[in-house]
């Protein structure tokens, strides 16, 4: 009996192990690793072959051969990103696009996420389908949907000379408005939902008691909504600030020439230059510059993780 | 605090939603329409479509798309739920802190990066790229998906039941697949169809990853939109927004009715 006992176990134990290691190793080989391989090509110089970078570290001269290969390794694509302004322009104006259109998402999806909060509860559930539903439809589709209603002879520029608000067509698309209006209505839904989750949950009893004591409402929803809704501000915060830092598609497609953004700058780096190495450090740099947001995101995300158990 | 809509909340939703659907709203509408410019309104025309049905490349492009996201979400599917499990029922373990962080980081990390790394992974290991490729590329990138929208079931979720099963006799395999995987189910669906619809929509990790002959809808999409407006386009993109769409919907039904069946039994077995 005893022993049959301790056999269960082992196996129980054994499929613990499993339950883990598979996921883990596929992370780790996919996810984790390949980082450092991009960090060690970031250090190599381009190459006129395939794969277009040298030195390609192998075994084949022996350990001396690995040794003289090492020595290859230069800081020179770093030495670019800074001595090219072009780089470290694309860095500063990527941070600022995404700092400002993440207030201007958050100035936009309060009010609806509040609202979808006060309405009667048999309606929520169809709301955030609502929400969601864009959300499922595709990016580039939602994207290409607005080169139409921005260009030059699009819808928008259609109604404003309709209505005699304007005689020539204004530009909009190629300029960096219509990036910030494709990203606000990209990344709307992430930031309504976390606002919402928050929102709904809230104890409409203290609001109640402010208003019995006399309070007015815009200063209870200062001193009492809002601060009781700041988790879902920054969650949503950090899920949109992220990747739009690195965002390629909007700035491609909506933007002009003189939208600078690196997601951008290390997509024409990798396809058209086809510069493999100073991509790579492209990337290793905007990596550096979100690794403290992430860290902050993934501990937000793990705490109430724990909190919901 | 008055309950319900204010005037204020009613207008906020009312444009918010308006602003949400405005843009898809008048892509269906130009992909019927006559004329080859997309702004312009000529009349009522099934003509695009009639075009994409003869234009191989896309409809080669939809077929390659279709089943790399089936097979990647279905992949991604296994994996996000041991993800989910392994983070919610084990605890503590070693490299749990990395192992979370590697769940949460592909969430948010910026697709350019993720897509680099994973090819030059590829060019590394001297893999040919392609289908498969853009495969492992996608399971990556949804299973994390998988595994939050696992997790956030299994969170909720009743342990005595599984206990009860331990109890009398079940091995964990079996109460697995007995138990917990019934129960966990909806966040399993759910999981599946948005590995499927990232997969689906996926530009940037695709373009990275993939090699000849397995040109993805997306890439063709993006390279035709290069060029310009087509309505072409736009009814390829009417096409996938309805199949998107009629999924999500028929999918909540579906969730919404077990749930009230659900809810009868037990109000039933609680009378009996």
């Amino acid at each position: 009996m005893a022993a049959n006992m301790t056999s269960a176990d082992t196996r129980g134990s054994r499929l613990r192990w499993l339950v883990i290691a598979i996921p883990l190793a596929w992370m780790l080989i996919f996810f984790l690793i390949p980082f450092f391989n991009v960090l060690k090509i970031s250090f190599s110089t381009r190459a006129r072959a395939m794969p277009p970078y040298k030195p390609v570290l192998t075994m084949v001269d022996g350990l001396a051969g690995l040794f003289d290969k090492l020595q290859q390794f230069t800081a020179a694509n770093y030495l670019m990103l800074v001595a090219d302004s072009k780089y470290w322009l694309s860095y500063v104006s990527s941070v600022q696009i995404a700092l400002c259109s993440t207030v201007l998402i958050l100035l936009v999806a309060y009010p609806i996420a509040y609202g979808m909060a006060r309405a009667p509860r048999q309606w929520r559930t169809t709301l955030v389908m609502l929400v969601i539903l864009p959300f499922w439809t595709s990016f580039l589709i939602r994207v290409y949907a607005w080169m139409g209603i921005l260009s030059d002879e699009g819808l928008l520029n259609q109604l404003l000379m309709h209505f005699g608000l304007i005689d020539q067509p204004l530009r909009i698309l190629t300029t960096n408005w219509a990036v910030y209006i494709g990203i606000v209505y990209s990344y709307l839904p992430f930031m309504i939902l976390p606002l919402y989750a928050t929102l709904e949950k809230l104890d409409e009893t203290l609001l109640e008691a402010a208003e019995d004591l006399g309070c007015p409402p815009m200063k209870a929803f200062w001193k009492i909504t809002f601060p009781l809704s700041l988790p879902g501000v920054v969650a949503g915060c950090f899920l949109v600030f992220i990747p739009i830092t690195g965002e390629f598609v909007i700035p491609d497609l909506l933007g002009g020439s003189g939208t600078l953004m690196i997601g951008k700058t290390l997509w024409y780096e990798f396809f058209n230059n086809r510069n493999w190495p100073l991509a790579s450090a492209v990337a290793v740099v905007l990596l550096l510059i979100l690794v403290v947001p992430i860290v902050i995101f993934q501990n937000q995300q793990q705490k109430q993780a724990e909190k919901a158990r | 605090m008055r309950r319900g809509l204010t005037w204020f909340n009613a207008t906020s939703v009312a444009l918010g939603f308006a602003f949400l659907y405005l843009p898809i709203l008048l892509l269906v509408v130009y992909s019927f329409n006559e004329s080859k410019l997309v702004t312009v309104w000529t009349g009522f025309s099934f003509r695009w479509y009639g075009a994409l049905l003869n234009d191989k490349a896309m409809l080669d492009a939809a077929w390659v798309t279709l089943r790399v996201a089936f097979l990647s979400a279905t992949i991604a599917t296994v994996l996000g739920t041991l993800g989910a499990l392994a983070l919610v029922r084990f605890g503590r373990f070693l490299g749990r802190t990395v192992f979370s962080g590697m769940i949460y980081a592909p969430l948010v990390m910026p697709d350019v990066i993720t897509g680099l790394s994973l090819l030059l992974l590829f060019v590394s290991l001297d893999l040919d790229r392609g289908f498969w490729t853009l495969i492992l590329a996608h399971v990556t990138l949804t299973m994390c998906f998988v595994a939050v929208v696992v997790q956030s079931r299994l969170v909720t979720f009743d342990r005595s039941l599984e206990e009860a099963a331990l109890d009398l006799g079940a091995t964990p395999t079996k109460t697995f697949f007995v138990i917990t995987l019934p129960l966990i189910m909806p966040g399993v669906v759910a999981g599946w169809m948005l590995a499927f619809t990232l997969s689906l929509d996926d530009l940037v990790i695709a373009s990275f990853t993939t090699g000849p002959g397995a040109t993805t809808l997306p890439m063709k999409i993006f390279s035709q939109v290069k060029f310009g407006v087509t309505p072409e386009v736009n009814a390829i993109s009417t096409i996938l927004i309805l199949v998107v769409a009629t999924g999500v919907i028929v999918a909540s039904l579906i969730t919404k009715r077990r749930e009230v069946e659900r809810q009868k039994a037990e109000r039933l077995a609680l009378q009996g």
